[in-house]
């Protein structure tokens, strides 16, 4: 059981890195605590693995430290920082039978045959293996495989987190909701800290209560999945998060007839005051406007701060539809139900103050954080 | 559809056939009707059954050569495989010198088996060899010409020499295709070496194993080049395998009828080694879980 807590942490497999993009991870300060189950979300080669590699221990970090309940453990070797690890492609041990590769770590720490009976078969219970506990475990099916990878993390009393990273690539599709959910009970009743790598928010937030979204080697935002949805940090955030992601203009600071207004294409973006105060305090020239395409209004008649948009394509989802319009010479995505109107050719765009959100430099700024969201 | 009754179909396979008739059952077919037939001239031939099959059998010529056919592949075996998996568990992976080890070790791999003999038959010469005069000069008596165990022990250097490189080559090979993932895995789990090594390294080389062992088994077994070129067979009869005993057989003393019965013995013992040891090793797995497999 422990608190895993990574401190000015960086890595670099160069040697001697120079430039930041030398790094694979970026310094980072973050906490894991004890008993939440993370999920660590990004596109490939974001870092994501190699951050997983870090807290296990398999490779040893270039700056910073990792932290186990306060305890400095870059020197400690894999072994013996009591962690679990469950791989993309499921490892057991091919000769042995399904018993003997749950208890195979208990045996490597020399427990007594009974603690190790009683353990397996607690284990094999959870996970629905009693009935194959005397097969080989090389004749099974992959989703048998991958429960015995988490099984041999379980056994161990000591274990104080499990790292899974991107567990379920090879199980069918039918079988991954029902390990997900044998994760997600195994969560609840054994109380460990799980940390769950993938490629896929759909994974990240069916698994995690919080969820770390990494890019480029840093961790761009933490928070809940309904965090992460509805208060992207960051524009890669917006973008990454969502089915599709959101949509971001850019826009520039104008003066027309005495009055501040931002806009693309010579259209002026409707904004609330507050809005328009963040924008105008911003010293970079580097503005984006980004909203989901689950909150833009679409409509046929003219609403006031709607603008005008010409539909270009329209995609039936069968429960929902995404459109395709143009505003000036932007391309926006709207999601629309099933149920909803469209609208021919021609419409009107409505973006609703609260869900219209501002970037300055890729990131958001909020009332609350002014211009100094930089994390 | 209609379905075409005839049998054209089988047209289809006589190419294979006539290919496989001429260059396997033809040649096998002829040594078949010599062992049966004791031959004196074109005109004089006359069946005679199992008869060499009988003579063959209890030669004691063959009995003892035989013997020491099997003992000398067992031993083959024992060393070179230990000492290939060894070697190749021990070979860089990365790097130059992981390039430079798998040049070397395939070196002897390349060198023709007669040209084999010849340089072990000069090596270990106790005047001229290298190796000879090394040990005669500790102190040793060695002579590989005169003394029985000393001629077994070159002949078996020599063979070790030329073929742990195929053994430890397959290994090395077997052991690059293991993920990264099962030694972490193991480190997490906290394996010994020996664990690892049991658990995992051996059980994932046992493809390459089998074909290891099956090859250097039948080519240990018919053996004929390096120790014909090294003693001779000799001292006396002391390192005269199987294939040279047919050899001064059929080509030194002209007995066909006897060679051929001979000949036939030496096949299907390969054959039978060699499909015995295939199907003991594949049915290992399946007999334990044969009850359980339901999938």
């Amino acid at each position: 059981m422990a608190e895993i807590h990574l401190k000015g942490l960086a890595h670099s497999y160069i040697g001697n890195p120079q430039i930041s993009s030398d790094y694979a991870i970026h310094e980072m300060d973050h906490v894991w605590q004890q008993g939440g189950a993370y999920a660590l979300l990004g596109p490939s080669g974001c870092g994501k693995s190699t951050l997983l590699n870090l807290i296990s221990g398999l490779i040893k970090p270039s700056h910073g430290s990792v932290l186990f309940d306060g305890v400095e453990v870059n020197n400690t070797s894999t072994q013996d920082r009591n962690i679990a690890q469950v791989f993309q492609f499921p490892v057991i041990y091919d000769s042995m039978t399904v018993y003997d590769n749950l208890a195979f770590p208990l045996r490597n720490m020399k427990v007594d045959r009974e603690t190790i009976d009683k353990k397996v078969k607690e284990v094999a219970k959870t996970l629905d293996l009693t009935e194959i506990l005397s097969r080989k475990a090389n004749n099974l099916s992959a989703d048998e495989k991958q429960k015995i990878s988490m099984g041999r993390g379980l056994v161990r009393d000591d274990v104080s987190a499990i790292l899974f990273d991107e567990p379920l690539t090879v199980i069918d599709p039918n079988l991954k909701w029902k390990l997900r959910r044998k994760l997600k009970q195994i969560h609840e009743r054994y109380n460990i800290t799980m940390v769950y790598v993938t490629h896929d928010q759909l994974e990240a937030s069916t698994f995690a209560n919080k969820i770390a979204l990494m890019y480029e080697g840093k961790i761009v935002q933490f928070g809940t999945p309904r965090e992460l949805f509805e208060e992207p940090n960051h524009t890669f955030v917006g973008f990454f998060i969502g089915s599709p992601g959101m949509n971001f203009i850019s826009v520039e600071k104008e003066i027309v007839d005495g009055q501040l207004v931002f806009s693309f294409d010579g259209i002026n973006f409707p904004l609330s005051q507050e809005q328009s105060d963040l924008l105008d305090n911003a010293q970079s020239h580097n503005l984006k406007i980004g909203i989901r395409p689950e909150f833009i209004q679409l409509s046929r008649v003219e609403h006031p701060e709607s603008l005008p948009c010409k539909i270009v394509h329209t995609e039936d989802l069968g429960t929902y539809k995404i459109l395709t319009v143009e505003v000036g010479k932007q391309q926006l995505k709207v999601r629309l139900g099933e149920d909803q109107q469209t609208p021919q050719e021609n419409a009107f765009v409505t973006f609703p103050h609260q869900w219209v959100k501002t970037y300055v430099d890729e990131y958001l700024v909020t009332p609350s954080t002014g211009d100094s969201n930089n994390e | 559809m209609n379905k075409v009754q005839n049998n054209k179909a089988w047209f289809l396979v006589l190419p294979v056939f006539l290919l496989v008739a001429f260059s396997a059952i033809v040649p096998l077919m002829t040594v078949v009707n010599y062992s049966v037939q004791d031959i004196f001239d074109q005109n004089n031939a006359y069946f005679v059954g199992v008869e060499w099959y009988k003579e063959i059998l209890n030669d004691p010529r063959l009995q003892d050569s035989l013997a020491r056919q099997f003992m000398f592949s067992f031993t083959v075996l024992l060393i070179e495989v230990p000492l290939g998996i060894a070697v190749a568990l021990m070979m860089p992976t990365r790097g130059w010198t992981a390039s430079l080890t798998l040049i070397v070790l395939a070196l002897p791999l390349l060198i023709p088996w007669n040209v084999v003999g010849t340089i072990w038959q000069i090596f270990a010469r106790g005047d001229i060899g290298l190796l000879g005069y090394v040990i005669n000069a500790l102190g040793i008596d060695y002579n590989y010409t005169n003394n029985p165990i000393d001629a077994w022990a070159t002949v078996l250097l020599m063979d070790v020499w030329h073929w742990t490189s195929l053994i430890a080559l397959l290994c090395y090979s077997g052991l690059r295709a293991i993920p990264d993932a099962y030694y972490q895995a193991a480190r997490i789990d906290r394996a010994s070496s020996w664990s690892i090594f049991k658990f995992i390294q051996l059980p994932k080389l046992k493809g390459v194993l089998i074909i290891g062992i099956l090859l250097r088994f039948m080519d240990s077994f018919m053996i004929y080049t390096e120790p014909f070129v090294l003693t001779g067979g000799g001292p006396g009869n002391s390192t005269t395998f199987l294939s040279q005993t047919l050899t001064k057989m059929a080509i030194g003393q002209f007995d066909i009828g006897p060679a051929a019965a001979f000949s036939i013995i030496y096949f299907l013992i390969v054959l039978l080694v060699s499909w015995l040891f295939f199907t003991t090793i594949t049915h290992l797995d399946k007999d334990k879980t044969k009850e359980q497999s339901y999938d």
